[in-house]
């Protein structure tokens, strides 16, 4: 067993943890973080996806002990008294069905979104390859978030 | 008053708040105290004797609770059950949860070890030692059935045969100046749910809760009850939040069986979840025919016969409704068109393969396929072009209701308008016109225009005609109202989504109805103790049976209240009127009571009139007379770089009639959703097995799933023809998309290699089968 300790959605952990633990099975077992799903096991969906020190990582492919250290946000973490506005724009393009994706998706965006502000459809299409999702055809997603996007522009302008 | 108007209105939903913020409650999340793991060892072979199975040295590893052979389980697992036997004589095999003795596809349960954690139950899967004498694997269909082949069960490869005709055929092809034959295949698919499958089991004294991953609570109930021999009352399942079926999680599952058989084994909780490559081998797969069409017709385009001759993939066993799926083909061939006489013949094979059955669409993407495919090539023998093929066959408005060719009676819809609009909306004209500058250039890059003018039977089922084609189950559907002291207002309902949002507009529908505020209801389903009673979620049906099985409840609300309204008032009843939201005295509408003070009034119950139940509580089963069918005109442009092979999709107009629209915002994004699952099939998807019968995509590295870099944005349109058999006037969206894009997208590709002399590829059409395609054609393949 192998000490970690982590920050994640503001709140400090401190465990031991079997070194070849992932970190997502470390988020949603042992920290409780149940927000971050599963998807596959080749990394290939994206829908364990969040921040690790800011930038967007799928935790399926990060060990629990790699992220020793780390600030960790998962859809948990997003909303802050309010909702995030990429939250709040799923929700008003509808951007989500069965909304397993869903968690990935936003932090997949966030990250999108920090390196890019104000990207075209194309980018966001491009950005997001990496997240699979199975019952939108994705147009509602690409719409949310370039409205996020918008909004974020809106709000910092 | 209360103008609601809420049917039709863009709402954003309900459950988005759970979704978007990770307070979802997957099956996978479920704690209990003394909760524990299992996992499953498959077959590694597709066909083989199994001549032992050592669990011991499983059983001895730390963190190991118990490990089991199907021997363990031989005496009480019953055999999985198929409840759609098509015929008298079709061969049902034994179908034990845990395999005892033979194994016959690549991923079949042979043992299990049950641990804390899964990390220590996947370690003690391998010192489970099984030991296998290999047999023959049968993987081609038609090698399948000549003699000789190796048999998959003793019975033989032949499941069933079943035959539907319709008409003179002899005639219509006695003397037909064209006649076209073609084979087409429809590949192996995948369902792909995003989240995986999952189950958790837990037996309390002699009660039973299963948490799972599916989309049908009621049945598995059903079922876990008749096969187990488990008395049905002391079986509580639970579909909690469902990420996705399409038809994967209409199943009742070898896992959901045997959590239930170890819960009481070993008397703690256990809770099992697939990875996706164990799901890929395991999750029941779809489609997967061989078509063979024979058209005749005249020389102006005039459809005279249709004969079709399908081979389906059972795979190795018949699942829940495994062997009806190919067989809403039978009346879905035809589709809009008029012709003399129909043929249609479907033979069920085994091979060594996962079984197959419902995925979304489940028999309709196959006949629509086969036959808009076949129009498209008939139009190219003709010498005409497609749409003006369809134009001169289709049913036309002013013919509805009309009976078809295979028997179904189509209420309502207008294929000339939702063309019209299709047409316009995609530019049709001058897109044929910069495709034929671009065949007169000889542009490498070839445009392509594919045209899907479907129509689909959703809304399952009348029950008496599930009944005729021997399906073990009705197709109604159930929803109560409880109307709270507060005026608030629970809906229990007897569908179970998984991603659709009735929630939202089931909210809608009662909003609409009772005149009650959207958000003072709450939608409760998917729980047997909370919903006892329904038929769940698939087949389109969920709106156009449980969506009006609710608009019934809510008029017997409506009905109880004015009964009590007259009273409360000391008016007769014959002297009010209903205006969404309140009874009122006719002519004196300042005399009225809403339903939160009637449903107030029967609380406290102090004042009602004699011999007057205290309850506006009210449900209702509603049992469709006719199945509903929308349809729509889809078209798409691609771009074929006739180099490379490369196809990139350039417009896709889709124009649907789903009849009368409750939110038009899930509206369209089940379609998106949909039109992506048709795409899917055509240019990316296939199940491939090797010559060994083992599964090659086993993964999402393998088995492509669009992203959204690969899928251009749709342009939808609606026209709006109410469906006549139901009161609302809907008529279902959630295959629609699926089925019409697959023949959209493949024809598009096929109608721009045309004039290369191409004239099929087999799906998907990937780079690499275009540009054989290409290259054959031109006799230069290699």
């Amino acid at each position: 067993m192998t000490k970690v300790s982590m920050t994640i959605d503001g709140v400090r952990y401190d465990d031991e943890v079997e070194p070849r633990m992932l970190l997502v099975h470390y988020l949603r077992e042992v920290a409780g973080r149940t927000g971050t799903p599963i998807g596959c096991d080749t990394s290939n969906c994206g829908a364990c996806t969040v921040l690790l020190n800011g930038l967007s990582a799928k935790s399926c492919s990060v060990l629990a002990v790699q992220a020793d250290d780390a600030e960790i946000t998962t859809i948990q973490g997003m909303a802050n008294g309010e909702w995030h506005p990429l939250q709040q724009a799923f929700h008003e393009e509808h951007a989500l069905q069965c909304g397993y994706c869903t968690p990935g998706m936003i932090m997949a965006a966030a990250d999108l979104l920090r390196d890019n502000p104000d990207p075209t459809e194309q980018e966001v299409r491009e950005g997001l390859e990496g997240n699979l999702c199975r019952c939108t055809g994705y147009q509602n997603i690409v719409r949310a978030v370039m409205r996020a996007a918008s909004a974020s522009q809106g709000a910092s302008s | 008053m209360t103008v609601s108007a809420e049917i039709g209105k863009p709402r954003a939903r309900k459950e988005d708040a759970r979704l978007v913020t990770g307070q979802t409650n997957w099956t996978d999340n479920i704690q209990l105290p003394g909760l524990v793991h299992v996992a499953y060892l498959r077959s590694p072979m597709a066909h083989a004797r199994i001549t032992s199975v050592d669990v011991s040295a499983a059983r001895g590893t730390s963190g190991v609770i118990a490990a089991f052979s199907g021997a363990d389980f031989a005496a009480e697992q019953g055999s999985l059950p198929c409840a759609w036997p098509v015929t008298p004589d079709i061969v049902i095999p034994a179908h034990p949860p845990m395999a005892t003795d033979e194994v016959r596809y690549v991923g079949e349960i042979v043992a299990c070890v049950v641990a804390r954690d899964r990390y220590a139950a996947a370690d003690a899967l391998e010192l489970i030692d099984v030991e296998y004498e290999q047999l023959s694997a049968v993987l081609d269909m038609e090698a399948a059935l000549t003699e000789g082949s190796p048999k998959v069960h003793e019975a033989g490869n032949k499941c069933y045969e079943w035959p539907f005709a319709q008409g003179d055929l002899e005639a219509a092809f006695r003397d037909a100046p064209v006649v076209i034959e073609r084979t087409y295949r429809q590949q192996r698919l995948i369902p792909e749910a995003m989240e995986p499958r999952a189950t958790v089991a837990a037996m309390v004294g002699d009660e039973f809760t299963l948490w799972t991953s599916t989309q049908v609570p009621h049945v598995l109930r059903f079922l876990l009850a008749a096969v187990l021999g488990i008395p049905e009352q002391n079986i509580r399942v639970i579909a909690p939040d469902v990420g996705g079926g399409f038809g994967s999680k209409l199943q009742v599952t070898a896992e959901e069986f045997l959590a239930v058989l170890i819960a009481r084994k070993i008397g703690r909780p256990v809770k099992w979840t697939e990875s996706r490559s164990e799901g890929n081998l395991a999750v029941h797969h779809g489609r997967d025919q061989l078509q063979r069409i024979k058209i005749a017709a005249d020389r102006d385009g005039r459809l005279r016969g249709l004969d079709v001759d399908l081979l389906a993939d059972m795979g190795a066993y018949l699942m829940l409704v495994t062997p009806g799926i190919p067989l809403f083909g039978a009346f879905m061939f035809n589709a809009i068109y008029k012709m003399d006489a129909y043929s249609f013949k479907c033979t069920g094979v085994f091979t060594t393969k996962t079984p197959t059955d419902a995925y979304r669409g489940a028999g309709r993407p196959e006949a629509t396929y086969g036959i808009e495919h076949a129009m498209d090539d008939l139009a190219a023998e003709l010498g005409m072009d497609p749409l003006e093929l369809r134009k001169r066959n289709w049913i036309t408005h002013e013919e509805f209701p009309f009976t078809t060719i295979a028997g179904l009676t189509y209420d309502s819809g207008n294929y000339e308008a939702a063309t019209a609009k299709a047409v316009e909306l995609f530019g049709y004209d001058d897109l044929r016109k910069e495709q034929a500058a671009r065949r007169e250039s000889g542009d490498p890059v070839q445009l392509g225009i594919g045209i899907s003018t479907f129509t689909e039977m959703c809304g399952l089922a009348p029950s008496r005609v599930l009944g005729s084609l021997a399906y073990g189950a009705g197709g109604w559907e159930h929803a109560a109202i409880r109307m709270l002291p507060t005026g608030k207002v629970e809906v229990v309902t007897g569908t179970s989504p998984h991603g659709q949002g009735h929630e939202t507009s089931w909210s809608q529908i009662v909003a609409d109805r009772l005149g009650v505020p959207f958000d003072d209801i709450r939608v409760l389903h998917g729980d047997t103790q909370v919903s006892p009673k329904g038929m769940d979620t698939y087949g389109s049906r969920s709106l156009a049976v449980g969506g009006v099985a609710l608009f019934a409840a809510c008029e017997k609300v409506i009905a109880k209240a004015r009964v009590i309204a007259a009273g409360l008032m000391e008016v007769s009843a014959e002297d009010l009127e209903w205006t969404p939201g309140q009874w009122s005295v006719r002519g004196d509408p300042e005399q009225s009571r809403t339903i939160g003070e009637i449903a107030l009034a029967t609380f406290t119950a102090h004042n009602l009139p004699d011999g007057v139940e205290p309850s506006l509580d009210s449900d209702a089963t509603f049992d469709p007379v006719n199945f509903s069918f929308p349809h729509g005109t889809h078209l798409c442009a691609v771009d074929v770089d006739t180099e490379t092979g490369q196809v990139a999709i350039r417009s896709y107009v889709a124009v649907d009639d789903v009849g009368t629209v409750v939110n038009p915002v899930i509206v369209e994004g089940q379609l998106h959703g949909g039109i992506a699952q048709g795409i899917a099939q055509a240019l990316y998807e296939e199940a491939a097995y090797d010559a060994d019968g083992n599964l090659l995509t086993t993964t999402l590295a393998d088995y492509l799933i669009p992203s959204a870099a690969d899928l251009p944005t749709f342009v939808l349109d609606r026209t709006q023809t109410p469906a006549t058999s139901n009161p609302l006037g809907v008529k279902g969206v959630g295959e629609a998309g699926t089925i019409a894009s697959t023949p959209a997208v493949v024809d598009a590709v096929i109608d721009a290699l045309r004039p290369l002399g191409v004239t099929d590829v087999q799906m998907p059409c990937t780079a690499q089968r275009v540009w054989r395609a290409i290259n054959e054609a031109k006799g230069d393949a290699r």
